[in-house]
């Protein structure tokens, strides 16, 4: 088959390789007809995550139809699903507390060490997202091999919604739906979202949802405030404007009740602490580049909350501790309990409650990937979000 | 600079596995794993230790010799493999098994595993085991391979008893058979889950 695979920083192939197949009872073959590239993806390209190899195949956000399935799945072969990128068993103590990321059976315990040394703890597994969350095959390719595919995977019983509605359950929002949850927004509150990205933009709609009375969303690329706007948000270019003054200015002097970091450990912008931590990174003496985290803490208004679903690997430099504490701050974070969200969202979509094709810009054939990443990285402006379709090649990839 | 300070002799609570002024030359491991089933089946799947092959990496078989008495045949650098009996030496069901091995082991060693009812979170699985530093030639090179990662392997080995028991099946990320191989996995182990009334 064919699958876009990791060979290095900015370097991702249109490889072919060997199927896969069923190992497991409880495993399920999918064969991928959707499949999108993700922020969380770019740390990837980017190089930003360790315990990667070359060869791994990338993708944790895809859908397609059940091809084939083990003696325990409870999936027909031939139905349409959606697949969580995290990987949980529904059968441990965290699952059954519907804390999926945090399942304990799914990273194959070979696969620990990692996380243990570097987190205290192992993760759950996620597709294709390097060997500290298990080294699984992902999605962007045209069959994958599902785990615990009884628990994980939405059927999507009608044909006549298309994959583009419903893709986005795999992750992006879910995640921004979570993040807002995090962020424990009470009626008459002012929520500042930073990233305009996939995640933050289904952030600003969920604030409002759960009764935001402002959502105030904050980026630097023109068309992702656009995107902002047109759900409601104010908007503030931190190239233009001095992003901490405006938000104590925006709210009276108070500061948001509510902060939500949906851009993570790549932050852009020519910040001082952002330059420095850039050449920690370089230099291997820190991990992360968390300007925007740093500013979040100081923005937040006492006795406020910060969500955090964006990815942080490692350590920092300079975390405003002293301020989380004094101002008894409420920091709540971590990769998204997917499968705790996917029915209540698919209904929210049904009923058009939630738009989400609104975010696609492109659509590629699988074999256009390693182009998809690069436009995805420079061109971030352009390129909101691309899905890849496997068995589209040949015709031109088409702007939506 | 403060004077050093020295309680290190005050007594604590905590596992001796963890102490930092224990015999260094014996090598005692403690591994604890909490596991959402109840203790009676867990005992019962360890009791009968011949099925304990399936989800110990390192371990090639075990097979009963005569009563309460197995070999333990086990993966040993370059491709050798080395063995030794073990008689368990206590028993109370649904709570606790201990084993001792016998005069002339390649690998003395002694252990114990507990069963704590950790009600609503399942069982609290409990391994402690110690390894003598063999003797001689062989006993080095095995002595490598029994200090050099006793505690991951024992880890490691837990999680996929905890995985078997849990979720029916030991995790794999492997693609196909193929990849599987390529990383010396061994095959598909499977039980039955069974509903707990819990
Ligand atoms: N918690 C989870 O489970 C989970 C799931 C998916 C994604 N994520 C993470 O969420 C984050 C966002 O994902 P995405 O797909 O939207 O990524 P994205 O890269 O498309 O969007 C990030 C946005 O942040 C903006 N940004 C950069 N620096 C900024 C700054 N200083 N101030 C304000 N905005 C700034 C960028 O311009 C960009 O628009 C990533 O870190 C991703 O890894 C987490
Ligand atoms: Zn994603
Ligand atoms: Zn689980």
């Amino acid at each position: 088959m064919k699958a876009l695979a990791w060979h290095g920083k900015h370097d991702v192939r249109c490889d072919t390789v060997d199927d896969p197949e069923i190992l497991n009872p409880r495993d399920a073959i999918i064969r991928i007809t959707s499949t999108a590239i993700c922020g969380s993806d770019l740390h990837l390209y980017d190089g930003y995550v360790p315990a990667m190899k070359p060869g791994d195949i990338l993708g944790h956000e895809f859908m397609g139809v059940v091809e084939e399935v083990g003696a325990a799945s409870t999936l027909k072969k031939g139905q349409r699903v959606v697949v969580p990128f995290t990987i949980s068993c529904g059968k441990c103590y965290h699952c059954e507390k519907a804390q999926f990321s945090a399942c304990e059976n799914s990273n194959p315990a070979d696969k620990h060490d990692i996380g243990r040394e570097g987190l205290g703890q192992p993760m759950s597994g996620v597709f294709g997202y390097s060997h500290m969350t298990g080294g699984y095959s992902g999605g962007q390719a045209e069959y994958v091999r599902v785990p615990f595919s009884d628990v994980g995977p939405l059927v999507i019983p009608d044909d006549s919604v298309e994959d583009d509605k419903v893709l986005f359950l795999t992750d992006i929002l879910p995640t921004g739906w979570m993040a807002a949850e995090n962020a424990d927004i009470e009626p008459g509150d002012t929520v500042a979202v930073w990233g305009c990205g996939p995640v933050g933009l289904f952030a600003v709609q969920s604030a409002f949802l759960m009764g935001a009375q402002r959502v105030i969303a904050i980026d630097h690329f023109p068309h992702r405030l656009e995107l902002a706007r047109q759900f409601g948000a104010e908007t503030i270019n931190f190239e233009r404007t001095k992003v901490y003054e405006a938000l104590q200015d925006m709210t009276g002097g108070i500061g948001p009740d509510a902060c939500i970091d949906c851009v993570g450990l790549e932050a852009h912008g020519a910040f001082a602490d952002n330059i420095i931590d850039q050449i920690k990174v370089s230099t291997f003496l820190g991990t992360d580049r968390a300007h925007v985290i740093r500013q979040v803490i100081m923005a937040a208004r006492r006795g406020g909350r910060v969500s955090m679903p964006g990815v942080y690997g490692g350590f920092v430099d300079k975390f405003p501790l002293g301020a989380l504490m004094e101002k008894g701050l409420t920091l709540k974070t971590g990769q998204t309990h997917v499968q705790k969200y996917t029915r209540p969202l698919y209904t929210a979509i049904a009923e058009g409650k939630i738009d989400s094709t609104f975010l696609i810009s492109h659509r590629m054939a699988l074999e256009e990937g390693p182009t998809g990443y690069q436009k995805f990285h420079d061109e971030q402006d352009t390129y909101t979000k691309i899905v890849l379709k496997p068995g589209m090649a040949g015709s031109a990839s088409l702007a939506a | 600079m403060p004077p050093l300070s020295d309680h290190s002799d005050a007594p604590d609570d905590a596992p001796v596995a963890y102490s930092k002024v224990a015999d260094p030359d014996r090598t005692l491991i403690e591994e604890a794993v909490t596991i959402n089933r109840p203790a009676s089946e867990l005992y019962q799947f360890w009791r009968d230790q011949t099925k304990l092959a399936a989800v110990m990496e390192n371990v090639v078989s075990i097979v009963p010799e005569g009563a309460d008495r197995f070999r333990w045949t086990v993966k040993a650098p370059g491709d050798k493999e080395v063995s030794w009996v073990a008689a368990i030496t206590n028993d109370i069901p649904d709570r606790e098994l201990s084993w001792q091995s016998e005069d002339g082991a390649d690998v003395a060693n002694s252990g114990r595993i507990r069963f704590e009812d950790a009600e609503l979170r399942g069982t609290v699985v409990r391994a402690t085991i110690a390894y003598d530093p063999p003797a001689g030639a062989i006993g080095r090179i095995v002595a490598k391979l029994f200090q050099r990662e006793p505690r991951i392997q024992t880890r490691r080995d837990l999680h996929r008893f905890k995985q078997l028991m849990e979720a029916g099946e030991i995790a794999t990320s492997a693609r196909n058979r193929r990849q599987r191989e390529e990383r010396n996995e061994d095959q598909t182990i499977t039980r039955e889950l069974e509903e707990t009334g819990a």
